[in-house]
């Protein structure tokens, strides 16, 4: 077994444990909120990272999937209906909008997409008869599939974890595909990619509905979690903390946008029992990480250690048999 | 019919102040390619400076509406030279920057000046209004129209008849080759971003009495902004002034006619747009 299967394993080991070595439910409940933030980061990465398109307008898709949610589940239907209408229609708003916002390609994508999550952020907003405006809806009962109730912390942790655990299998094997190459390939030589006969914007089409469908799972979590949702979700200022989980995490990696999630989420937590400015916090973070690690914390961090493992090898060099030769 | 024609003078007047915000924002974004995005911020900034200018001040309106819109223009030329200079070249992150900038000036304007909305008097003269073809028009909304025509009229001289604006020209066509002739582009960066802040802070200001000033005003106009410039095309002076005008009149009609719907209503026709024309209506095809 290599090193990398035998972390992987331990990780999760660990993680399945977290309700037994966490503190208290209050801990549990952040380890939830981690997951599901994990998730919308790896979905706002595959267009970053992995595609090269960087969107400010993806929590109006994870909002609109808590709002179906939330308004279907009022009107009396069942859990599972709700969920299966709620990815229907975010996969739906999120093939209308990549098709506007794909229209251009770079800084115009970020544009459009502000502009088309401010707009549903205004529908959220304004359409008081549908989303009771600024007070927002109430989610009543957890879905308990099979039978198991979700109530409880810890039961809503592991269904988390799981959904979480398929997420990150499926967005593995998605970016280690032939497509998720094809992907990269667009991000780098978009030109190229279409000499060598590939349909850039059929590639960058199917990766927005793949993010799409991600960040809709992650807003059905967010809403039976919370069981709430109001316009406060929708605004420009969530699009940025998941921006900045994935750029501070490192874009482009599989584990970066989680730390990042994990760091974001934590901070959040830690720094709103001191100080009510969280939103100052926010935009000091995003300038000095993008000013001092444009690169995120975990391909930084990969890079500080391979330079001191360098600068160990490079003093040893002469003690070390082949140590010079490596050099 | 009457309600439809206050609506109109209302539109317009709203079509002004956006054009004097997404002018320097259109101009920003042909020059050093990037979407501004503390633009709303700037704006609520010259508001919220002019107001307690004026009200706590006692400072005479117009006088405050100039001080602030230096100011302004001052903040912007400061987060050009310290920020965004320092990241030439790399588009994502000067975007980010100015993202998180507008976070912070969010939040520093709700600790400084409380969350509660400060309503700006209409400046003296200028109240009231003047009763034509039967239907009552304030004054200060057409006063606020002729500003924006003159600016309109002097930015236009000042791009197409001056030595300064022939050099953004060349700036905005071809950055690279503008360099290479000796056009000082790093200079123009600078000008070009004041002089945007400052037509944002301004418009802040004189918005003021109309949209009175509070903490979200910044990510009201912002997407206005940008849907202007998606609809005009960016870089045109004409793009961003017939643009203004029909996101004004779409959005005070829907708000009028649809309160529900406000924004939504804009969504149409950019997507239109989009799926047309997608270098908008005066804008040049992508290089």
């Amino acid at each position: 077994m290599t090193a990398r299967g035998g972390a992987l394993i331990v990780t999760v080991a660990v993680l399945a444990a977290a309700p037994y070595w966490l503190p208290g439910s209050y801990y549990v409940n952040i380890a939830t909120q981690i997951l599901f933030y994990a998730i919308f980061a790896l979905a706002i990465d595959l267009l970053i990272g992995y595609g090269g398109l960087v969107s400010l307008g993806h929590a109006g898709l994870f909002g609109l999937a808590s709002y179906v949610i939330a308004v279907v589940v009022a009107a009396g239907w069942g859990h599972f209906a709700a969920i299966a209408l709620a990815l229907a229609v975010t996969l739906a708003a999120t093939g209308v909008f990549a098709l506007m916002a794909l229209r251009s390609i770079g800084i115009g994508f970020l544009m459009i997409t502000l502009a088309l999550g401010q707009i549903l952020w205004g529908l959220a907003y304004r359409w008081i008869s549908v989303t009771n405006g600024d007070n927002g809806l109430n989610v009543d009962t957890r879905p308990a599939p099979f039978g198991f109730s979700l109530n409880q912390a810890s039961a809503f942790y592991y269904a988390v974890l799981i959904v979480f655990l398929i997420v990150v299998a499926c967005v593995a094997v998605f970016v280690s595909s032939p497509f998720g190459a094809s992907l990269r390939g667009t991000r780098d030589q978009p030109r190229r990619m279409n000499a060598l006969g590939y349909h850039v914007c059929m590639i960058r089409f199917c990766a927005c509905l793949f993010s799409g469908l991600l960040t809709a799972i992650a807003g059905i979590l967010f809403v039976y979690y919370n069981q709430f949702i109001s316009p406060q979700t929708l605004a420009l200022t969530a699009s940025a903390e998941v921006v900045l989980m994935v750029i501070s995490g490192g874009a482009g990696t599989l584990l970066g946008p989680i730390v990042g999630a994990a760091l974001v989420v934590i901070m959040k937590n830690v720094a709103s029992a001191y100080i009510v400015r969280w939103n100052f916090l926010l935009g000091a973070i995003f300038v000095a990480i993008v000013i001092f690690m444009p690169e995120g914390l975990v391909p930084g961090t990969v890079r500080f250690m391979r330079w001191v493992r360098k600068s160990l090898a490079g003093q040893f060099a002469g003690l070390v048999p082949g140590g010079e030769a490596r050099r | 019919m009457n309600l439809y024609l206050v609506l109109a003078v209302n539109s317009i007047t709203l079509g002004g102040l956006l054009f004097l915000l997404s002018s320097g924002f259109s101009l920003i974004f042909g020059l050093m390619r990037i979407p501004n995005l503390t633009h709303g911020s700037l704006f609520m900034l010259g508001a919220y400076l002019g107001a307690s200018l004026a009200v706590w001040y006692r400072l005479d309106f117009w006088l405050a509406a100039i001080l602030s819109a230096v100011l302004v223009a001052a903040f912007g030329g400061l987060i050009e030279r310290l920020l965004l200079r320092r990241l030439a070249g790399n588009t994502l992150a000067q975007v980010l920057v100015t993202l998180g900038i507008a976070f912070m000036i969010a939040d520093a304007c709700l600790m400084a000046f409380t969350g509660d909305p400060i309503t700006v008097p209409t400046p003296a003269g200028l109240v009231g209004a003047v009763r034509s073809f039967g239907v009552v028009f304030p004054i200060y909304r057409l006063v606020i129209i002729l500003i924006a025509v003159a600016f309109a009229v002097a930015l236009w001289l000042l791009l197409d008849r001056t030595r300064l604006g022939a050099m953004i020209r060349a700036g905005v066509d071809d950055p690279d080759m503008a360099r290479i002739v000796g056009i000082p582009v790093p200079r123009l960066f600078t000008i070009v971003f004041c002089l945007g802040a400052a037509l944002a802070g301004f418009a802040g200001v004189i918005g003021a009495p109309i949209l009175s000033v509070y903490p979200g005003l910044d990510f009201d106009m912002l997407p206005l902004a940008l849907m202007v410039v998606i609809l005009g095309g960016t870089g045109s002076l004409l793009g961003s002034l017939i643009g203004s005008f029909i996101i004004g009149f779409l959005y005070n009609y829907g708000q009028a006619l649809l309160p529900e719907l406000a924004y939504f209503v804009l969504f149409l026709p950019m997507l239109v747009m989009l799926l047309v024309r997608p270098q908008g209506l005066f804008g040049r095809q992508a290089p």
